[in-house]
């Protein structure tokens, strides 16, 4: 008797382990308390930095946020109608939203640049151009007043962030992308196959501009984080919460003074998009 | 009733070894346990958008245009470069390799055969994402510079990659194999005057054959499974590539690439991508015990 029991017991209770490991527990969602639950949702590019955001803000606040990444339209649309006392949008507001009562407040900047090879002698490009050169209207440096040499275009791999950002910035979908691009997973990635190939170009994050890559104004204006401040440089978009007045609660509010604050700044630089300030 | 005291300890020692058994009966399922989850897993993800979302499997296996935020998933680009990139590998690394352990069974000098055996083991040892690096930095600019093309990450580079990847493989089962052929084939061909090389063509390769097909399908699993050394050169553009200078995306890499960002749908839509590599494996593994099985007789 005691024998059986031991078999069971050598089987059966690694099994439960292993199965019980497998199943997802849903009990850390509910129990981390606050009193007030502030209700966010929009944009799945501002989700991540709001994500951050909120548990830096959680850790000393008695409060639940809760964001829902469900695009920028949808986001503007619960806030007007109340749904979220917050929306997330990483495009401006339309004329239309603005006169439903919405007041926006930019939380940070997304910027991207272009790269190429140092050798490249092309540092200038417009965002048609930059356009053309991802769709494969373009395929020769000559064409855009350098050397007589093929364009190898480089992207970020399908549901990257950036490549989404990008891409919705210069106004060409995944499907017009060119077939015969490289694709690379990451910031790094890219620029490592940038700088060794002259024929290349692709885009990254700011933060990644070094001197193993040549940075490519747009419209002749550097990619820098002051011209995406002053509205020059056009590779970038702002990340926005848009609220009613009347629906934006005291909880809310603080929640958005955090994020402009220095402290709440410092979080969006370290998640890599461009602060304020 | 006291029982003699020898029948006690004897049933201990029984309890004591039944109980061992189970412990290693246990280990050994282990393994299944986890085969079973993994396949499970892999399969219960990846046919769900088939069967529960609508989406035809036909569409899937042939369809040109993987956009996975356009809802377009077709691997057939992939399958492609998968198959390609698997026989370039062949054609390139299986001579090599038997050549290779030809030269230590049968030719090298005992001390010749020291020097090499262990760096051909220590080239299996070496972690892929190694070979990658190695094929970014040096096979890749080697290959853009002497064909003049505009980008090194190619079909072919992928192919030198898993040449040199699969080496070990090929080399050291063929060896084993070449060895295990008995010593009286040799001299009886020998004593006839067959030359020593020809001794090896038509003797001992022959009758080690079933050993060398096993190395073989070992070496094809190797290349077809290989996923970070050819994420790094392969370039990943989606084309069905028609020459060995396109980019081109496998199986593995497009699964690997991706599945970082991917959700909904087109996560399960790469979980089924592992289920089309998967059958591969399958059926190289079905080969394979075919090929064991023709051995023993």
């Amino acid at each position: 008797m005691l024998k059986k029991f031991k078999t069971f017991g050598l089987v059966v209770i690694p099994l439960t382990i292993l199965l019980s490991a497998c199943t997802p527990s849903n009990d850390s969602e509910s129990s981390n308390g606050g009193n007030y639950t502030l209700a966010i949702s929009g944009s799945t590019s501002v989700g991540p930095l709001a994500e951050k955001l909120a548990a830096k803000y959680e850790e000393n606040a008695d409060i639940n946020i809760e964001i829902n990444q469900i695009g920028s339209s949808a986001g503007i649309t619960n806030a007007t109608n109340g749904v979220s006392e917050i929306g997330m949008a990483s495009r401006d507001l339309k004329e239309e939203e603005i006169a439903n009562g919405l007041t926006d407040q930019i939380i940070a900047y997304d910027g991207i640049v272009v790269v190429a090879h140092p050798s490249n002698k092309v540092d200038d490009l417009t965002i048609e151009q930059v356009k053309q050169i991802f769709t494969g209207e373009v395929t020769n440096w000559k064409e855009l007043g350098g050397e007589d040499m093929e364009i190898v275009v480089v992207s970020r791999e399908d549901g990257s962030g950036s490549r989404d950002a990008f891409q919705e910035i210069v106004g060409y979908s995944s499907g017009e992308l060119i077939r015969n691009s490289i694709v690379a997973s990451g910031n790094g990635n890219i620029k490592t196959t940038v700088a060794t190939n002259k024929h290349a170009v692709g885009f990254i994050s700011f933060e990644y501009i070094d001197e193993s890559i040549s940075p490519i104004k747009i419209n002749g204006v550097e990619a820098k984080a002051e011209n995406v401040l002053n509205g020059t440089y056009k590779l970038s978009r702002p990340f926005l919460f848009v609220y009613k007045d009347e629906n934006l609660s005291e909880k809310g509010q603080q929640f958005i003074d955090f994020i402009l604050s220095s402290e709440g700044q410092k979080v969006a630089l370290e998640s890599g998009v461009i602060p304020i300030k | 009733m006291a029982r003699p005291p020898v029948e006690k300890a004897n049933k201990r020692k029984y309890m004591l070894e039944k109980l061992s058994g189970r412990v290693f009966l246990f280990c050994a399922l282990l393994s299944v346990i986890s085969l079973l989850l993994i396949i499970g897993f892999v399969f219960f993800k990846g046919i769900n958008p088939f069967v529960a979302e609508g989406y035809s499997f036909i569409n899937f296996l042939f369809g040109d245009d993987w956009v996975p935020s356009e809802d377009q998933f077709g691997i057939f680009p992939m399958i492609v470069a998968s198959i390609y990139a698997t026989i370039g590998a062949l054609i390139i690394g299986v001579p090599i390799g038997l050549f290779t352990a030809i030269f230590l069974a049968e030719i090298a000098p005992k001390k010749v055969a020291k020097i090499i055996s262990p760096a051909v083991q220590l080239l299996a040892g070496i972690p892929s994402v190694l070979y990658g690096v190695f094929g970014l930095a040096v096979i890749v600019p080697f290959l853009q510079n002497n064909l003049g093309l505009a980008k090194g990450q190619s079909l072919i580079a992928v192919i030198l990659v898993l040449a040199i990847m699969m080496l070990p493989t090929v080399v050291t089962v063929s060896e084993t194999a070449i060895r295990a052929v008995p010593k009286s084939y040799r001299e009886g061909s020998l004593a006839l005057g067959v030359s020593h090389i020809g001794t090896i063509f038509r003797v001992v390769v022959p009758a080690a054959k079933s050993g060398i097909l096993t190395a073989v399908v070992l070496g094809m699993g190797r290349a077809i499974g290989e996923t970070m050394a050819v994420i790094l050169v392969a370039g990943n553009s989606l084309i069905v590539p028609t020459s060995l200078t396109d980019s081109v995306r496998p199986l593995t890499t497009n699964i690997a690439l991706e599945m970082g960002y991917a959700a909904g749908v087109h996560q399960e839509m790469l979980f089924a991508t592992g289920i089309v590599l998967f059958s591969f494996i399958l059926i190289l593994n079905f080969v394979l015990a075919k090929i064991s099985a023709k051995g023993g007789n």
